[in-house]
């Protein structure tokens, strides 16, 4: 082993690094904002009386749970010009990961909506509420309670996932240190920053969630 | 006071030969009852008898497949908009509370008059916290429903359904799920609602209750009305073996 280590261009990219990681975060967030609406939004459609809409949100998970994210991005990348939509990279990548982390998500928010005791339903329906406000004010804040450990972990997931973006040359962290490395051709130092800035990344996502979810649902239960 | 076979015209609640399935099930053979403005009826009967379904059938939570059900003159079909005011009317207290949990006693008695009525926040608050007066409860106002004890929170939900002005409150078996030192509470709130004129149908096994406040007593056995009567004359001097049989339970345990 008479490797000698060089961190000298991982230390002159690091400006480019951190905005790498600022479009890691953005992609993250973005993505997983849209995800939770689609998440939402689905578990309606699929838990709805009407059979078209439950079918066709389950056709949408199983297609989406069982292809390669890869593909996916790249079906997109190619079909929405193909549509008429010409989008820059970056944001094809958010509605990428927002289709996909919803699809994972429609499947976690349905367990937790299911965990809710039938009597809430029932409660909120005898006090003269509709279904939908009975869903929105009674339902959905403890149903999510019920999932979000589920949720986070599905999250930090989405996170990581983002990395798979670089493929079609979104700005974030993969993408900006392929770039340095071939450069440089200091692939070991460039991998093992990019390593530990992503444990970074994934430990901040977690504190964010840790965050969200203590002050939100600070209710107690028995 | 008490008249079973009330007319169409001064009744708040009438079935007529209703008819409910689950699935290939009967739940209930041809219910024909009316209850009047300000009557009390105590409904009582073996378990599985379809007395939680008699009731979940006047609010609609469950459908009825045959007959009619009437309330405050309003006909209960498959209209929307009549299940919409029907409920606005009629109040129900469950054996398990379900208060909401992530709200607090009061946002629970404020969330339907404010989504379901429209009031404004401020005076949904007033009457919330009127009504949480009435139930003795009001210091609790800013706790959320995990931090009370059953009665508290059964005293909540009974304010929580006042807080719709109902013309009609039922309740399902509201004491069963309480520890027994709690059971008072909610008879004694239940008892002042009495009181003052609300009409009211509860499901009890508490024969001290219907003694008290009932107007009649139904008995219920295997989806049907056994027998009706008001309560001195139901306990001492019941018309059906089924209906004897099942004090005889009820009194000695
Ligand atoms: N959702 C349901 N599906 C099928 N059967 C039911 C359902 N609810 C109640 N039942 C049946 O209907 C009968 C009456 O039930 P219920 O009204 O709950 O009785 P009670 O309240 O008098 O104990 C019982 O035999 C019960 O098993
Ligand atoms: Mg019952």
């Amino acid at each position: 082993m008479d490797y000698q280590l060089d961190f000298t261009p991982v230390i002159d990219g690091l400006p480019d690094l951190l905005l790498g990681c600022l479009g890691t975060f953005l992609l993250a967030i973005c993505g997983m904002l849209l995800a939770i609406v689609i998440g939402i939004g689905g578990v309606i459609l699929r838990t709805s009386p009407y059979k078209a809409a439950r079918w066709a949100m389950i056709g949408f998970v199983e297609v989406i749970r069982n292809t390669p994210f890869l593909v996916q991005i790249f079906f997109l990348y190619f079909a929405l010009p193909l549509a008429g939509l010409r989008l820059d990279p970056t944001p094809t990548a958010i509605i990428a990961l927002g289709i996909n982390g919803g699809a994972y998500a429609i499947e976690i928010i349905r367990g937790g909506v299911q965990s809710i005791s039938k009597g809430q339903m029932e409660a909120g329906l005898a006090l003269g509420l509709h279904k939908a406000q009975v869903f929105r004010f009674i339902i959905l804040k403890p149903a999510l309670r019920a999932i979000f450990p589920s949720l986070t972990s599905q999250f930090v997931l989405l996170t990581l996932t983002s990395s798979v973006a670089s493929a079609i040359s979104a700005y974030e962290l993969t993408a900006v240190s392929q770039r340095i490395e071939s450069d440089s051709f200091r692939s070991f130092e460039v991998y093992f920053t990019v390593t530990a800035f992503y444990l970074v990344i994934s430990w901040l996502m977690m504190r964010l969630f840790a965050f969200f979810s203590a002050r939100y649902f600070a209710y107690p239960v028995k | 006071m008490t008249n079973p076979s009330a007319t169409q015209a001064d009744a708040m609640i009438t079935l007529t030969h209703v008819e409910k399935w689950y699935g290939a099930f009967k739940a209930l053979h041809d219910v024909t009852m009316s209850v009047h403005q300000g009557e009390k009826i105590v409904l009582c009967g073996p378990s599985g008898s379809g007395k939680s379904t008699l009731i979940r059938c006047i609010n609609s939570l469950e459908p009825h497949q045959k007959g009619e059900i009437r309330v405050d003159g309003i006909v209960l079909g498959p209209n929307a908009k009549a299940i919409d005011a029907i409920r606005r009317e009629v109040g129900m207290v469950f054996q398990q509370f379900n208060l909401f949990p992530h709200l607090t006693v009061l946002e629970n008695c404020m969330l339907a008059p404010m989504r379901a009525l429209g009031l404004a926040k401020s005076e949904a608050e007033s009457r919330a916290r009127a009504l949480l007066e009435r139930v003795k409860i009001a210091e609790q106002a800013a706790k959320y429903p995990a931090q009370l004890s059953g009665g508290q929170q059964q005293r909540v939900a009974i304010a929580r359904a006042l807080c719709m002005q109902p013309k009609v409150m039922l309740f399902d078996e509201p004491t069963s799920a309480l520890d027994p030192e709690m059971v008072k509470e909610v008879l004694d709130t239940m008892i002042g609602l009495a009181e003052d004129g609300m009409t009211m149908i509860c499901v009890t096994h508490e024969m001290g209750f219907a003694r008290q406040v009932a107007d009649r007593v139904i008995f219920m056995a295997d989806g049907a009305i056994v027998e009706q009567a008001p309560p001195a004359e139901f306990f001492s001097n019941p018309a059906h073996e089924r209906t004897r049989k099942f004090l005889g339970e009820i009194l000695n345990h």
